[in-house]
């Protein structure tokens, strides 16, 4: 079981992290809702609870919740630019089928 | 394919549903937009990179409006219809407009009300309508880099902009379909950028050199809120007096005439511009001029010799520095921060007499034609709920609670403490006695439920009420708190019409320390207010209950009570009037109770009588007629 991100996500996520002031790491999830199902969770984390398990990657600390962790376990995090856009993108192995947005999967 | 932003700890939204906010500086020479992605807040580009939008807009009447740099360029083959520096006309009439300048740029049309129009090949154009124009562009570009509509928006006015100017501003946004969070004080979001809003307590100076205009700003801190203790300015110093003073000097030493062309003028003011941002970190620059004969000859520009050039300029700002600080009253000594804004302060001899000036390093970190933009960005961040509430920033809100002393000496809470401001909150209050007249409106201010721990701001009464029975009269007491602070207090009884109305200052003489010793008491006093209120609550509804009661007794009283249920009413009533002095809150309303139980029949009787009242003589065709 495994989470990690690519170095251009850790540059930025550290980047966040540093103006924020605060925060262990980041926590990924899901939750259940959406238009396909389930939905991405991204946040910063100030604490690590108990039943959390915790992955570092390019020396960032991945956060995620035992359940979550079930539909997205294997999933790279990227940072992607498309023109004046940008942001988090989940490449997530286990999905069967998404919206077209790509916020929300099914697996 | 949307792409993610981190979010605070449980603030994530739904899918498609992100709360989308920007900042929006609205500039005079340039305009920004910013929002915060990722916990970070940034400018937003447009497709070129650009994160400046100049400010000016072009008209034709063949295509839309153009907006930005492509606008500036048509500046000089069609000025008529290239709208720059809007901002000026904001809210203004035309006899304002005609003291800011001595000659009108634009063709303006008089208006017999408000801002004239500006004429050109697209129709007449109120500045309004220019700076939506601006504002649509601005929107556009935060939409595209955000894949999704904004939510709303915080725009950044001067802090010394009126209401007609702040109301023009909102029009605008309205105009280009945005939704306006706030307006926000330039110096304000410069010093929320800073993160200042977080200190306890301090007094800050923003020095803002932009383009073609310099503000001072001096705010206070306190209690998380910022206010504004002075401001002072010039509307017409920027860094283009700047480039004017170098390219005077570089004519003189090449000995060009004064009456050079305007392109070769025009030349020089880029190369002067050119020297001015090499110098910021270079100690000299040789600069190729080009002669009227077609010729270059080199110049060299030193350090020393701008500081000379520009010292003139930089001492007239620290002289507009000073009357801030006299209107602030207040010493440099006492600045606990300095601010930077403006591109003009990116100059080392601009931070350094400044530093000089109020005797501290100046905030420089953050990009000084960005800071305004990311100061409303992290404030309209908050505004739409992106933030944990216990990060929401206090800005311009109400310090302490205000609100009319109803019966029983107890505060009726209209506009409660930390509502931001400007705020209107209207409440209906009634008589409470029959035939009552005139109500006296007491205003008050603190978070105490009697009176007597709260501040007493102002007294004023309502008179010429219609005499009706206790209850009817429909008396609503409307509260609002202007962006400046400006508390207004107005009563209207609704079926007369009958109006009267009071302006206070509501802040006005607390200290920072009585605020606070205000809250403390609030605070710690809590259990014993909410008992005192239950209290007064019950007393005051004993009395009411008694009033009523004994002015039914008396008019029907005898006709239509037997004898022995007149004297139970009347123990009941005795009962009642000897708790109701009391400390014992329950013990009024069981009596109230008891009393109430023994009355129904009372009330029952009465009702049937006045229904008989109303309908003897009449047909029933008579009332399906009225209904």
């Amino acid at each position: 079981m495994a989470l990690s991100m690519t170095k251009t996500a850790a540059t930025h996520i550290q980047k966040s992290l540093t103006q924020r002031g605060k925060g262990v790491g980041l926590r990924l999830g899901v939750k259940t809702n959406g238009c396909s199902g389930m939905a991405y969770l991204l946040e910063f984390a100030d604490k690590i609870e108990e039943e959390d398990q915790v992955f570092e990657s390019q020396g960032i600390k991945i956060i995620v919740d035992p359940k979550s962790l079930i539909y997205i376990d294997g999933t790279e995090l990227d940072f992607v630019r498309e023109g004046l856009n940008e942001g988090f993108q989940f490449n997530n192995p286990n999905i069967k089928n998404q919206c077209g947005c790509g916020e929300s999967f099914n697996v | 394919m949307a792409l993610l932003q981190i979010s605070e700890p449980g603030q994530s939204t739904a899918p498609h549903q992100h709360r989308l906010a920007a900042g929006i500086d609205l500039g005079t020479t340039n305009s920004l937009i910013a929002t915060v992605r990722s916990g970070i807040a940034e400018t937003l580009p447009d497709l070129d990179k650009q994160h400046l939008l100049p400010s000016i807009v072009h008209y034709s009447h063949t295509a839309p409006p153009i907006v930005g740099y492509v606008a500036k360029k048509r500046a000089n083959q069609d000025p008529l219809n290239t709208i720059a520096s809007v901002k000026r006309f904001m809210g203004r009439g035309i006899a304002d407009i005609k003291t800011t300048g001595s000659r009108l740029p634009y063709h303006f049309i008089e208006q017999a009300q408000g801002m004239p129009l500006i004429h050109t090949v697209a129709g007449d154009k109120s500045p309004v309508q220019v700076s939506a124009d601006i504002l649509s562009v601005l929107k556009q570009r935060a939409e595209m880099a955000l894949q999704g509509d904004l939510i709303g928006v915080v725009i950044t006015v001067p802090a010394y902009f009126d209401d007609a100017q702040r109301q023009a501003t909102k029009d605008a946004a309205t105009i280009a379909g945005l939704k306006v969070l706030r307006l926000l004080n330039e110096p304000t979001a410069a010093a929320v950028a800073y993160g200042l809003d977080k200190e306890a307590r301090g007094i800050y100076a923003i020095y803002d050199l932009g383009g073609g205009t310099f503000d001072i700003s001096i705010l206070r801190l306190q209690r998380g809120v910022f206010e504004v203790m002075a401001t002072a300015g010039d509307s017409a110093l920027g860094g283009d007096d700047i480039d004017q003073a170098i390219a005077q000097w570089l004519m003189q030493q090449a000995n060009i005439a004064d009456d050079a062309t305007h392109h070769h003028i025009r030349e020089l003011l880029d190369i002067a511009r050119t020297a001015k941002e090499t110098l910021t970190t270079e100690a000299e620059i040789t600069l190729k001029i080009p002669l009227d004969t077609g010729n270059c000859v080199n110049i060299t520009l030193t350090t020393n010799q701008l500081n000379e050039l520009i010292d003139p300029l930089i001492q007239k700002t620290l002289l507009a520095c000073r009357r801030a600080l006299r209107d602030a009253r207040i010493t440099p000594e006492q600045i606990n921060e300095v601010v930077m804004v403006g591109g003009s302060t990116r100059m080392p001899r601009v931070r350094e007499k400044i530093g000089e000036f109020f005797h501290c390093q100046p905030h420089v970190d953050i990009d000084p034609d960005k800071v305004v933009a990311i100061g409303a960005a992290i404030q309209a961040d908050i505004l739409v709920g992106n933030k944990p509430d216990d990060d929401l920033l206090l800005l311009d809100v109400i310090p302490l609670s205000l609100g009319i002393e109803t019966m029983g000496g107890l505060v009726e809470k209209i506009i409660q403490r930390n509502t931001t401001i400007p705020v209107s909150k209207a409440q209906d209050f009634t008589t409470f006695k029959d035939g009552q007249t005139a109500m006296a409106v007491h205003v008050l201010q603190g978070e105490r439920e009697l009176v007597t721990h709260c501040r007493s701001l102002a007294r004023f009464e309502l008179r010429g009420i219609p005499p009706m029975v206790a209850g009817a009269a429909r008396i609503r007491v409307t509260f609002q708190v202007d962006a400046d602070g400006l508390l207004g207090v107005s009563a209207q009884e609704e079926i007369s019409g009958v109006h009267s109305e009071i302006t206070v200052k509501p802040s006005y003489g607390l200290s920072d320390n009585q605020i606070e010793q205000m809250l403390k008491d609030s605070l710690s006093h809590a259990h014993e207010d909410v008992a005192i209120r239950t209290l007064r609550e019950q007393q005051v509804e004993a009395d009411r209950v008694i009033n009523a009661l004994r002015a039914a007794l008396k008019t029907d009283g005898k006709v239509l009570l037997k004898q022995h249920e007149f004297v139970a009413i009347s123990e009941a009533l005795d009962g009642l009037l000897q708790v109701k002095g009391g400390q014992d809150a329950q013990a009024i309303k069981q009596a109230i109770e008891e009393l109430d139980k023994v009355t129904q029949e009372f009330a029952a009787r009465r009702m049937d009588a006045s229904i008989r009242r109303a309908m003897k003589g009449q047909k029933v065709e008579n009332f399906m007629e009225n209904n």
